[in-house]
């Protein structure tokens, strides 16, 4: 079998903030009505965690589950279990509507871990990053730079970011030069 | 800068976020329609000065298609509602006409 390695091998950067590529992380988009009580057990028992509110993010010690929109989730666990908790998943789901797909290798994740990482992230992206406009715990998918990506404060001074993993060295190579020493306006305390 | 909320996540999404859909509520004819019919389907969109009925998609977002009543002229954003439906809602029209005394209402 292959040896599997993430976006960036886990590469590091310590400026204004810190950054991290997360290493190896298991990913699963589930697709499917949010409301059926069928597709809360499946990811209870995936997880361990129940349904997250609009646009919440649930942490848990099994993994955690984010709101991807109104018909999507991403159900993040460890790595080794992806393809495992795939298979249980459709098996649990058998006729109910639902798309259930390991995107573990398709995507970027990095962890900035310091003070001002909101304004680290609003240097680039048209979201609101004040503490009104993305409250702790509450995912956002919007634009850093150019390309697409989704983020959460897990605490004020922990924030995870996901990207394709395509583009998995150009969010590193922004997020260095957005996070260099000494250039935050510090404009959102 | 044009700044709508989703109906679908409720995010205040920049323009950026989002992709053009051009004239909403435009009627597809279907397989048997005219040549003149499916002409009218691609070519005649109104273009107004004033209120206008659009589609969105919040695109870098949850994903989602929805519609936007805004005014061409002003950017001035009446209100933004799901996808499903065929006519803007009563409500919103309401309010579009208090604000605009002189619009015509909506016409398929």
């Amino acid at each position: 079998m292959s040896e599997a390695v993430s976006a960036l091998n886990g590469a590091e950067f310590n400026g204004a903030v810190r950054i991290s590529e997360a290493g190896l992380l298991g990913m699963i988009t589930l697709r499917g009505d949010l409301e059926d009580a069928k597709l809360a057990a499946a990811v209870k028992a995936a997880v361990g965690l129940a349904m997250p509110a609009k646009r919440g993010v649930r942490d848990g010690k099994k993994g955690s589950v984010a709101w991807m929109s109104p018909d999507e989730l991403l159900l993040m666990l460890p790595y080794a279990g992806a393809d495992q908790t795939v298979a249980r998943l459709d098996k649990s789901l058998e006729g109910v509507h639902h798309l259930a797909v390991n995107v573990s290798d398709a995507r970027a994740v990095f962890h900035l871990e310091g003070r001002g990482l909101r304004e680290v992230i609003a240097k680039g992206s048209p979201a609101d990053l004040s503490s009104m406009g993305l409250p702790v715990g509450e995912v956002r998918r919007t634009r850093l730079g150019q390309v697409a990506v989704a983020f959460w404060l897990s605490d004020e001074d922990h924030l995870t970011l996901i990207c394709f993993r395509s583009v998995g060295a150009h969010v590193f190579a922004w997020l260095k030069n957005a996070a260099a020493e000494g250039t935050l306006p510090e404009f959102l305390g | 800068m044009l700044i709508l909320t989703c109906p679908y996540c409720g995010i205040d999404a920049d323009e950026t976020d989002l992709a053009p859909g051009g004239e909403a509520h435009v009627t597809r004819h279907g397989a048997d329609a005219s040549d003149d019919d499916f002409e009218a389907y691609l070519f005649h969109k109104r273009n107004p000065r004033g209120v206008h009925f659009e589609r969105w998609r919040h695109v870098y977002g949850c994903g989602k298609w929805f519609h936007a009543a805004r005014d061409t002229m002003t950017l001035e954003v009446f209100g933004t509602y799901p996808a499903q439906t065929l006519v803007p809602p009563k409500t919103l029209q309401t309010k579009i006409k208090k604000k605009r005394p002189d619009w015509k209402g909506f016409k398929k």
